[in-house]
């Protein structure tokens, strides 16, 4: 067991961790924050994206212990007091999900993205998420949501 | 039909209302089946054989009982009493099929790899799964065959011994004189594809729960399903409980696409084992077992033939299948190749017929319903050798489609169904508008012309499909086991908001709020003040669930009769009320009217509620329930195309546009419409360019995770250009037909017809699916030679 400091959604937890524990289950299991979704464990599916400092990182592919002392955000933490963060909202209006159990990551992964490219092409956006499979909507709505959050912000 | 007497002005029901599914979803409260846990709860794993054929010699677990946090350890041996029946399979096709008895573990054998052997039950999901590891089973390998086209050589590896053969089933449909029609044929051609075996790939992978109440033995599973109605009565069965007794849940669903439709052995073993430890037990699927233990999809060799006159008149199409079933029979294996039986001649006025379908079993994952089920293998059939036929008789595709189009409807078809509305020249002219065919053929001649490396490809997919199966008799006369109807609950309540039950079950297609749009209508309600309840036996003990695109043509017009007679009823009621015969009454959008008094759909459902004033004889309360059993399929159709670049140096293939128009009659939601279609439409362009499950000769899966089964990223398509022609179906009150496959089942014919044209000038006749750099490249090097 290891002793881990680590911010989840501004809120700072101190927790004994076993050293194989991934980030995904820390947050899932240890935090109750159940919205980053477990896909494929081989880092290839980007159900599982959260922030860690402000970058979108698999965290199905991070040990708990790789996160001591960071800033973790997670969906939960993205809309503010119940207002939708306009890359939410632009999923909704867009219709940028189906099933949703790619959402949590693929909203993380698109914060990530606006972070750093504001103004994307359709050809950036579409290479800026090669790392998050949605298997319902054929990425078109998806696609959409970014640019009409871009359009946004 | 239904009475169009009290029809309301239509308000919400063809407008793209955003979805009531999303804020939870978008936010990360997702109740999917990994966040659903309960105290005490233990964790399944199972061990399953690496080998795709081995004989169980001995089961060892004393290893595995002895870690720390195991609570129990099973042989399949050991469990063997536990089973009351075999995992369910409802559709053996023929009479003579041969059904081979299939527990949730094997005990004998295994047939495939990823077949569980044993299972361990322990407190942690990690314990569990270290436990698994620690079980020695000993087995003695035998050969194995995996290759649907080797499954009946006489040589090949028996999967079930007692049947002495590999073959499951002969299935035959023949009509019209074929033999004739072949015999005074002009033209003639025949092709044989191959639709590859393809891995369903949920984005949620599966995963159960099951408790025992204590003291009544009454059992709850929580499954990521896509049929809890079909698993109560299944389950049941296999695990020995009264029906009545056990209540079967879908959370929130994160994806199926037919791999949910199926009765699985560790949804039978989480109850069994919940029952004998009395505790809960739970099971999440890993990603690496769900590329083995959960179904696939396709693997079948098609050979289809064409009788033509010279005009190019076809008069006779002619189809032989053969298809693997893969290890075991699951659910509706058997009858997967028959939901295309019928519309192989597509949307073609061909008068003989002729299908045979042999199924097979081989030493693989079992094959189930994966989106399209059936008919995308169909369409890929006859869409692919009408341009065969076309390049034969150096004719035109587009005008050779034409000159076989079905243009009066109803069309009853040589197979025996019939097609209730269409109008295939007006999907397939908008989708010429839209591509601008004169335009990339010039494009195609000038840059073969000057040589360029970079080949224009042009492909065309013209189709119809018959999905929303019924009515319930003719299911019965095709052997498969449940019926084809659906049903709904609507109960308006004292306070102003309606309930709908829906036996339909959603994992992804938006239910909750097109089903609002449709109560909204009828009753005269906003979209917000309706709850649409699913996916619990519980709440919802009437439906046949979701799948084969039915929902919205069978589930969703049984909820409009429901909000019908929930009308006729608050009919009566108002005319007690505004003391006029009832028959005086105007009723819209949920206001009764008679002269100057009127009341509201709400205040009716107060005043039925607190039932002080009633009329004689009338029932508390304003709820009915509708049960509907549709009198035809549902036939949507359209015409898809594909404009592919390939680079002849190294057989890269982009799919550079993508244009769908699709009759998929009236539209409830168009948002949602076109959501389906998109998603479909990149599963086949997945199955036409990139995915692959491929097994190696001694039954290992090679492609067993993301790294190496290509699912498409964003970065691998296009945006795709939709629009519709709309011919409302006969068949149904809304007018409606089902929209969830017709994408998956367009898209792999549109793709390789455009990937062939764009290789023909070089000599390469034919192209397997997936057309990857690889295929291509060697098919144009062996052209070259």
């Amino acid at each position: 067991m290891r002793r881990v400091s680590l911010a989840v959604n501004g809120v700072r937890h101190e927790l004994d961790l076993e050293p194989r524990e991934l980030l995904v289950y820390v947050l899932r299991e240890r935090l109750g924050l159940t919205g980053t979704n477990v896909g494929c464990d081989t880092s290839s599916c980007g159900a599982c994206t959260v922030l860690v400092e402000g970058e979108s990182v698999k965290s199905c592919t991070v040990l708990g212990v790789q996160a001591d002392g960071r800033d973790v955000t997670t969906i939960e933490g993205l809309a503010d007091n119940g207002t939708l963060h306009p890359i939410q909202q632009a999923f909704h209006e867009q219709h940028g999900l189906q099933c949703g159990y790619c959402t949590p990551g693929m909203v993380m992964a698109v914060v990530s993205l606006l972070a750093d490219n504001p103004d994307p092409t359709e050809a950036e956006i579409r290479s800026g998420l090669e790392g998050n499979l949605c298997r319902c909507t054929g990425y078109q709505n998806i696609v959409e949501a970014v640019q009409s959050a871009a359009a946004v912000a | 039909m239904a009475t169009t007497e009290t029809r309301t002005t239509a308000r919400v029901v063809g407008t793209p209302v955003p979805r009531k599914e999303d804020r939870k979803l978008v936010t990360g409260h997702g109740q999917f089946m990994d966040n659903i846990n309960l105290p005490g709860q233990l964790w399944l794993s199972v061990v399953r054989s690496p080998y795709a054929h081995a004989t169980i010699k001995r089961v060892g677990l004393e290893g595995a009982r002895e870690l720390e946090g195991v609570v129990a350890a099973f042989s399949g041996a050991e469990l063997a009493a536990d089973w009351a029946g075999s995992l369910p399979c409802a559709w053996p096709v023929t009479e003579e099929i041969r059904m081979p008895s299939h527990f949730p573990l094997a005990f004998d054998k295994a047939r495939h790899v990823g077949d569980g052997v044993a299972v361990v039950v322990a407190e942690s999901r990690e314990i569990a799964k270290d436990a698994a590891e620690l079980v020695e089973v000993e087995y003695e390998p035998l050969a194995a065959v995996t290759d649907v086209g080797r499954a009946l050589e006489p040589d090949a590896p028996i999967v079930h011994d007692d049947f002495e053969t590999n073959e499951c089933y002969v299935w035959k449909l023949d009509a019209g004189e074929i033999e004739q029609a072949f015999a005074d044929a002009e033209v003639t051609v025949k092709r044989s594809y191959r639709q590859q075996r393809l891995v369903p790939a949920a984005m949620e992978p599966r995963g159960a729960l099951a408790q025992e109440l204590p003291g009544t033995g009454e059992l709850t599973l929580w499954s990521s399903t896509q049929i809890p109605h079909i698993l109560r009565l299944t389950l049941a069965g296999v695990v020995g409980v009264p029906e009545a007794r056990l209540r079967v849940i879908a959370p929130d669903v994160g994806g199926a696409f037919g791999s949910k439709l199926d009765v699985y052995a560790e949804e039978a073993l989480c109850l069994a084992l919940a029952r004998r430890l009395k505790r809960p037990v739970k099971w999440i699927e890993e990603r690496s077992e769900a590329f083995n233990a959960t179904i696939h999809g396709r693997d079948v060799l098609q050979e289809i033939e064409l009788a033509a006159t010279a005009e190019g008149k076809i008069t006779a199409v002619r189809v032989r299948l053969v298809s693997a079933m893969g290890a075991y029979l699951q659910l509706v294996t058997p009858g997967i190749p028959l939901l295309g039986a019928w519309v192989y001649a597509g949307c073609y006025d061909i008068p003989a017929y002729s299908f045979e379908c042999t199924g097979v079993f081989t030493h693989t994952t079992p094959t189930d319903a994966y989106r399209g089920a059936g008919r995308p293998e169909a369409t890929y059939a006859i869409e692919r050798v009408v341009d065969a036929l076309a390049t034969e008789l150096g004719m035109d595709p587009v005008e050779l489609r034409r000159r076989n189009f079905i243009t009066e409807f109803p069309a009853t078809i040589a197979s025996g169904l019939t097609i209730d509305s269409g109008d295939f020249n007006a999907s397939l002219d908008r989708a010429l508008e839209h591509l601008d065919l004169d335009a990339l053929r010039a494009e195609q001649a000038e840059r073969r012309a000057r040589g360029d490396t970079k080949e224009l490809g042009i492909g065309l997919s013209t189709y119809v499909e018959m999905c929303g199966l019924a009515p319930s008799g003719i299911l019965g006369a095709i052997r498969y086991v449940a019926g084809g109807w659906d049903a709904a609950t609507v109960r308006c309540l004292p306070s102003g908001t309606v309930q709908v039950l829906t036996g339909t079950s959603p994992h992804g297609q938006g239910h909750e709020t097109s089903w609002s749009q449709i109560a909204a209508d009828e009753l005269g309600y906003e979209v917000d003040e309706i709850e649409v309840l699913h996916g619990d036996t519980t709440v919802s003990p009437l439906g046949m669930d979701t799948y084969g695109s039915r929902s919205l043509a069978v589930g969703g017009i049984a909820l409009h009769q429901a909000a019908q007679k929930i009308v006729a009823k608050a009919r009566t009621l108002a005319a007690h009320q505004l003391q006029v015969p009832e028959d005086e009454l105007d009723y819209e959008a949920g206001t009764f009217t008679a002269g100057d008094s009127s009341v509201t759909m709400k205040e009716l459902a107060f005043a039925a509620w607190s039932a002080h004033d009633i009329p004689p004889g009338f029932e508390p309360g304003l709820e009915a329930t509708a049960v509907y059993d549709p009198p035809n399929f549902s036939w949507p159709g359209g015409a898809h195309a594909a404009v592919v670049e390939i680079d002849t140096e190294t057989g890269d293939v982009q799919l550079i546009r993508y244009v769908a128009v699709d009759d998929v009659g009236k539209v409830v939601n168009p948002m949602i419409v076109d959501g389906q279609i998109h998603g479909g439409i990149a599963q086949g362009v997945a199955q036409a360019l990139f995915e692959e499950a491929v097994y190696d000769e001694d039954g290992t899966l090679l492609t067993s995770s993301f790294t190496n089964y290509l699912v498409p990223s964003a970065a691998e398509l296009p945006s795709f250009e939709l629009d519709r022609t709309e011919t409302p179906s006969p068949t149904n009150p809304l007018g409606v037909k089902g929209v969830g496959e017709t994408g998956a089942i367009a898209s792999p014919a549109a793709v390789m017809n455009a990937v062939a044209d764009a290789l023909a000038p070089y000599g390469v006749t034919d192209i397997d699916m997936p057309a990857t750099p690889e295929r291509v490249w060697r098919a144009l090097e062996e052209a070259r030679r």
